[in-house]
């Protein structure tokens, strides 16, 4: 299933993904990789939705609080499949980036997406996520009405569904707030977007106590944030190729590919049983950084208790 | 997400009794709360609660796993897990060498105790976060220790109860970090199909990537006093908020006001709480499975 980045450079150049490759530049730095998945003009969830969802029907508000305009939820049809939707929306104009807080979710986001997560599963429904956030809410408010704890019963709600999940990392996956929409039997991210416990900013703050341009572009290197480092350390399963350039190049494209990958995990999904894809999705998270373990006695090991 | 200091993986002056700018500091101790100095003897004595105001100073493992689980049952277990590199990570130091430095100052392998105990002839699975080490920060060890406790505790039929003290994910095991939330997220889903209580006590701190997963998800979550509790770094919310921060923000006192906490329990009768409640939640497996 995992690919490796074939179309990284000109000198792979070998026919399959002809048109993702032509003019890319040779091995993207890691912080050049953030600013395309940053970048103003980058399709964001909204219009995805627009390319490989029809009847999308948006549901409203999470029945505690209000609703949160950085995520989207919703039902449609993936081909003829009845499908849910989850996803983060950053905005594109300066009113739509006020009104859906720069896709930063509130609590009540994170519960809106739990209503859907609960739908999908009662009425079988596929799940597909969109992750594009620098993180979750953190002002005062947010902590308020439980941040946290929001983000946490989502993780275990996601974990317990009994339906195919599939997360795509369309632009910055930040952190805990982005993971609320991650916990899936899928995790396909697209050559350009990033997927980080902290932003390189946040990191070169506390590292180097001061997040000038230099010190970002080497903790975003450090962190190993971008897509080919994600996939060899297991955190994520497949790199959907972008247009040259970026996603916002060529956004049909960039859908195009987007939904094949969709669309063909989907399908191999939908041949196991609710019970195999929610053990399975247990099997893989379980599994996340385990090679790296070794069993290491410790020199003056105490005893306690 | 990410917990806020890394230098400071030392507990902060502010929290560990602070020694008193005399020549016989071993004998005082200096209430960073009430700035009352007591003999640290004295402290020590009363569950290193000052007895003066009541501040809740920070527990080693060791002296919390003394004060809660039943003497001579406790039984360690994953002791020998630990990480390598896996993201080359280099900071100031390089990660081995930060990690060699934490292993040899507590003796462990990791921010996690976990193991199999009893609280009043009551057996459980208990977790104990190390927040001497690196911050009490969750990689790839401490989401591995808990999901396999969990998962034992699931297999056996045994109550869970996680004391977490932690800046959150660490981040020189990047993304690595974050996707431990998920882990332990999935054995908690299993644990509570399987009508198994869990009981999440927050000490001080418990913020980021631990607050955001296990740490909230308790059948019933319980704080010490002032526990500084939290989702985002403080000065990253008065960044977002560009206002002035609420009385108590982030406290133990301030997560129960708006309804995140079932109860703040103080220290001495932590022990006796947690027993009665395990009480009342653990039934035999007949009743829990609805089997004969």
């Amino acid at each position: 299933m995992a690919r490796t980045l074939q179309h990284r450079g000109k000198a792979s150049h070998n026919g399959k993904h002809a048109d993702a490759q032509a003019g890319a530049p040779a091995a993207l730095s890691a912080i050049e990789r953030v600013r395309l998945a940053r970048h103003p003009s980058r399709p964001q969830t909204l219009e995805y939705l627009d390319a490989m969802i029809a009847e999308f029907f948006e549901i409203h508000g999470d029945r505690r609080f209000s609703d949160d305009g950085a995520i989207v939820a919703g039902l449609g049809y993936f081909g003829k499949r009845p499908v849910a939707i989850v996803g983060q929306q950053r905005g594109r104009t300066t009113v739509e980036r006020i009104a859906r807080n720069f896709g930063k979710p509130h609590p009540e986001g994170y519960r809106k997406a739990a209503r859907i997560y609960e739908l999908a599963d009662r009425f079988r429904l596929p799940l597909i996520t969109f992750i594009d956030t620098q993180g979750a809410e953190s002002g005062v408010g947010a902590e308020e009405r439980g941040q946290h704890e929001a983000i946490a019963r989502n993780l275990e709600l996601m974990a317990r569904l009994e339906v195919p999940i599939i997360a795509c990392v369309i632009g910055e996956g930040g952190s805990g707030g982005a993971l609320a929409l991650g916990v899936a039997n899928v995790v396909l991210m697209q050559e350009n977007a990033s997927y980080s416990v902290i932003t390189p900013e946040g990191c070169a703050a506390i590292l180097w106590r001061e997040a000038t341009d230099e010190n970002v572009a080497r903790a975003a290197a450090a962190l190993k944030i971008s897509a080919p480092d994600l996939l060899e350390l297991g955190v994520i399963d497949e790199i959907v190729p972008e247009p040259a350039g970026g996603a916002h190049t060529a956004p049909a494209e960039a859908a195009r590919n987007l939904a094949a990958a969709v669309g063909r995990h989907l399908e191999r999904l939908l041949k196991r049983t609710p019970a195999e894809l929610r053990a399975a999705r247990e099997r893989k998270f379980a599994a996340i950084g385990n090679a790296h373990l070794t069993h290491g006695r410790v020199e003056n090991a105490r005893t306690i208790g | 997400m990410a917990r806020e200091e890394t230098e400071q993986s030392v507990p902060s002056a502010s929290s560990q009794p602070v020694q008193a700018a005399t020549p016989r500091d071993d004998i005082w101790s200096k209430c960073p709360t009430c700035k009352e100095i007591s003999f640290r003897k004295e402290v020590e004595r009363n569950l290193n609660v000052c007895p003066k105001c009541g501040h809740h100073f920070r527990l080693t493992v060791a002296q919390r796993l003394s004060i809660t689980v039943d003497r001579g049952s406790w039984r360690e277990m994953f002791a020998e897990l630990a990480i390598d590199d896996p993201l080359g990570f280099v900071d100031s130091k390089p990660y081995p060498k930060r990690m060699q430095q934490a292993r040899e100052a507590s003796g462990r392998n990791d921010a996690v105790v976990v193991g199999l105990g009893k609280i009043e002839d009551r057996p459980l699975a208990l977790g104990v976060m190390d927040f001497e080490f690196m911050g009490g920060s969750m990689g790839v060890v401490v989401g591995e220790k808990l999901a396999r406790i969990f998962n034992l505790a699931t297999r056996r039929g045994l109550p869970v109860i996680v004391f977490s003290a932690s800046g959150g994910a660490r981040m020189q095991e990047g993304a690595l970090s974050l996707m431990q939330m998920a882990k332990v997220s999935v054995a908690i889903a299993r644990l509570r199909d399987a009508r198994l209580p869990y009981l999440s006590v927050m000490c001080d701190p418990t913020t980021g990537g631990v607050a955001a997963s296990f740490a909230m998800l308790g059948d019933l979550n319980l704080a010490e006093p002032g526990a500084l509790i939290g989702f985002a770094g403080r000065r990253v919310t008065l960044q977002t908020s560009n206002q002035e921060l609420p009385e108590n923000f982030q406290r133990s006192e301030f997560l129960l006001a708006h309804g995140m906490l079932d109860a703040i329990v103080p220290r001495h009768q932590m022990r006796f709480t947690l027993a009665r409640l395990l009480a009342i939640l653990t039934r035999p497996k007949s009743i829990r499975t609805g089997r004969k």
